[in-house]
């Protein structure tokens, strides 16, 4: 109990200090995470509504593949990634290792197979019910994709606010490939092990609970963002 | 509206069906229909009525016939072989279904969506978009959410959509179904508005009244085949088809399997 009261008060102090490293690592936290969303998204969103709108061989296949990576443990995949960019990996020329970027390519590997799946089965709905409409219209493929994905669009910032909640909370991948470097890829998780690590417990709550109040911001913008725009049109 | 300098130019009928089957779930449920829809420039009637009892093989027909359903047996002919690609077939229809299904867009989206799949220009949409709505009353509900309409003004959305590209065929499964009188009235005018402009128009009805009043000539549909096809006067007066003349008559129910009275008759036409 009275590391959680000196864990509060950590935060506080953290917070109203304005402390710049944590200011620094938690905007770290934030870049990483937006940008591997960010890609995610204008990777997953449209492969997940061509699952969804197209039938060909092995597409049962993939979405149960989708589905299963949805649980891809951030370790493995960091360790996936540190392979790839070590100096003696295939893209070891590039000097990644130990980078933001490498810490973003880690997590858009494992926020992509959440926004497809979700896409998919927000899409696969919608599309039942467009699919004769929009073949009537002689609508073409990519004009079918477009229009149900802008018509679910509301619906698909669940996927999104799903896969920033992924990336902004997991400290396995972006550890194993960002190093955990101060001032250059330390983020708010991978700080929050360290401190515990040093058993600096109470220093580590306060940092967890600033994360879950930003990640709290960050879905309640979500959460009205469509509460703001949903109107009888997208119902 | 009548100018169709941005439709994709060429007729596309005549529309043939030969030998066209269709099976659902290992049974036959549509048989043998061979007809053939002429274009208008052939003197051609503009408005053929598909008639029958429920579960005839109406909406299933039209749905053959658009293209939105691959026959098992027979062909699906445009044009007498020499049409264009299949898109371009495509693209000079439209259907209104019998359930039809808005975008979740506001009323004037949903046109405007219509027109841009055609690659018409944004800055000659809204224009067409306006006259539309005005034409088929919904002028003051453009900027509704589509799926807000009422019933009535859903179904002439829908009917405004499919009109907005100017179609040289249209097809309407049941437009005016569980429509009140007068949005009924509306549509078919509407509909009659379109064939004066020269749109072929093939539509299922099950209101007989209507049908005698609107129909040019009729087709009588009966468990998958087409049992008779005859101008609309000719079908009314003195239909040749036994079940025709039941079903006129009000003896033929849709759960029976046969007419009451009458055998399987011939088919004709
Ligand atoms: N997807 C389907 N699966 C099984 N049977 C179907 C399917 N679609 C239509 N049918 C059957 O085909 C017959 C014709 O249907 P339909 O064309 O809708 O009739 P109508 O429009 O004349 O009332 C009906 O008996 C219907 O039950
Ligand atoms: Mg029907």
């Amino acid at each position: 109990m009275d590391t959680f009261l000196d864990a509060l008060s950590a935060a506080f102090a953290l917070i109203f200090a304005g402390d710049a490293d944590l200011l620094q690592i938690l905007s770290l936290s934030l870049q990483v995470s937006l940008s591997a969303v960010a890609i995610a998204v204008l990777i997953g969103m449209p492969l997940g509504g061509l699952i969804a709108i197209r039938r060909f061989p092995g597409r049962q296949v993939l979405i149960v593949v989708f589905n299963a990576l949805m649980g891809l443990p951030p370790v493995v995949v960091g360790l996936g990634v540190y392979l790839l960019l070590s100096r003696s990996g295939p893209f070891g020329v590039f000097g990644l290792l130990y980078t933001p970027t490498a810490m973003i390519i880690a997590q858009v590997i494992l926020v992509v197979p959440i926004i497809v799946s979700l896409t998919r089965q927000t899409l696969d709905a919608l599309w039942r019910e467009y699919s004769e409409t929009l073949n009537s219209l002689a609508a073409s493929p990519a004009q079918s994709l477009v229009a149900v994905l802008w018509d679910a669009r509301f619906s698909l910032i669940t996927a999104v606010l799903a896969g920033l909640g992924r990336a902004i909370a997991e400290v396995g991948a972006v550890m194993i490939v960002g190093g955990n470097i101060d001032s250059v890829t330390r983020v708010m998780t991978t700080a929050i092990a360290l401190e515990a690590s040093k058993g600096e417990l109470a220093l580590a709550l306060g940092l967890g609970i600033i994360l879950l109040l930003v990640s709290v911001c960050l879905n309640l913008f979500g959460h009205g963002m469509t509460r703001l725009v949903t109107n009888e049109a997208t119902q | 509206m009548t100018d169709r300098q941005h439709q994709p130019s060429g007729a596309i009928l005549p529309l043939s069906l030969q030998g066209v089957g269709l099976f659902r779930d290992g049974k036959r449920v549509i048989k043998d229909v061979d007809c053939t829809f002429e274009g208008r420039e052939d003197n051609a009637p503009g408005k053929t009525f598909i008639v029958g009892p429920n579960g005839a093989g109406k909406s299933l027909l039209l749905r053959i016939c658009h293209g939105l359903v691959r026959p098992d047996e027979g062909r699906v002919i445009w044009l007498g072989d020499a049409a264009k690609d299949a898109n371009t077939v495509k693209k000079r229809q439209a259907m209104v279904f019998q359930r039809p299904v808005l975008l979740r867009r506001s009323a004037q989206a949903n046109i405007d969506f219509a027109l841009s799949l055609r690659g018409i220009p944004r800055s000659e949409r809204s224009d067409r978009v306006q006259a539309l709505l005005q034409q088929t009353g919904l002028g003051r509900l453009a900027k509704t959410p589509a799926r807000a309409l009422s019933f009535g003004e859903q179904q002439r959305l829908a009917l405004a959509r499919a009109l907005a590209i100017e179609p040289e065929l249209l097809y309407l499964d049941e437009p005016t179904a569980s429509l009140d009188p007068a949005s009924a009235h509306m549509v078919e005018d509407l509909v009659e508005q379109a064939v004066s402009k020269g749109t072929r128009v093939i539509m299922s009805s099950h209101d007989l009244a209507q049908t005698a009043r609107m129909a040019d000539d009729v087709i009588f549909m009966h468990r998958g085949r087409i049992k008779e096809r005859a101008v609309a006067a000719d079908f009314f007066n003195a239909p040749k088809n036994d079940l025709a003349r039941d079903f006129l008559d009000g003896k033929l129910l849709w759960w029976r399997r046969r007419s009451i009275y009458g055998s399987e008759g011939e088919p004709c036409g």
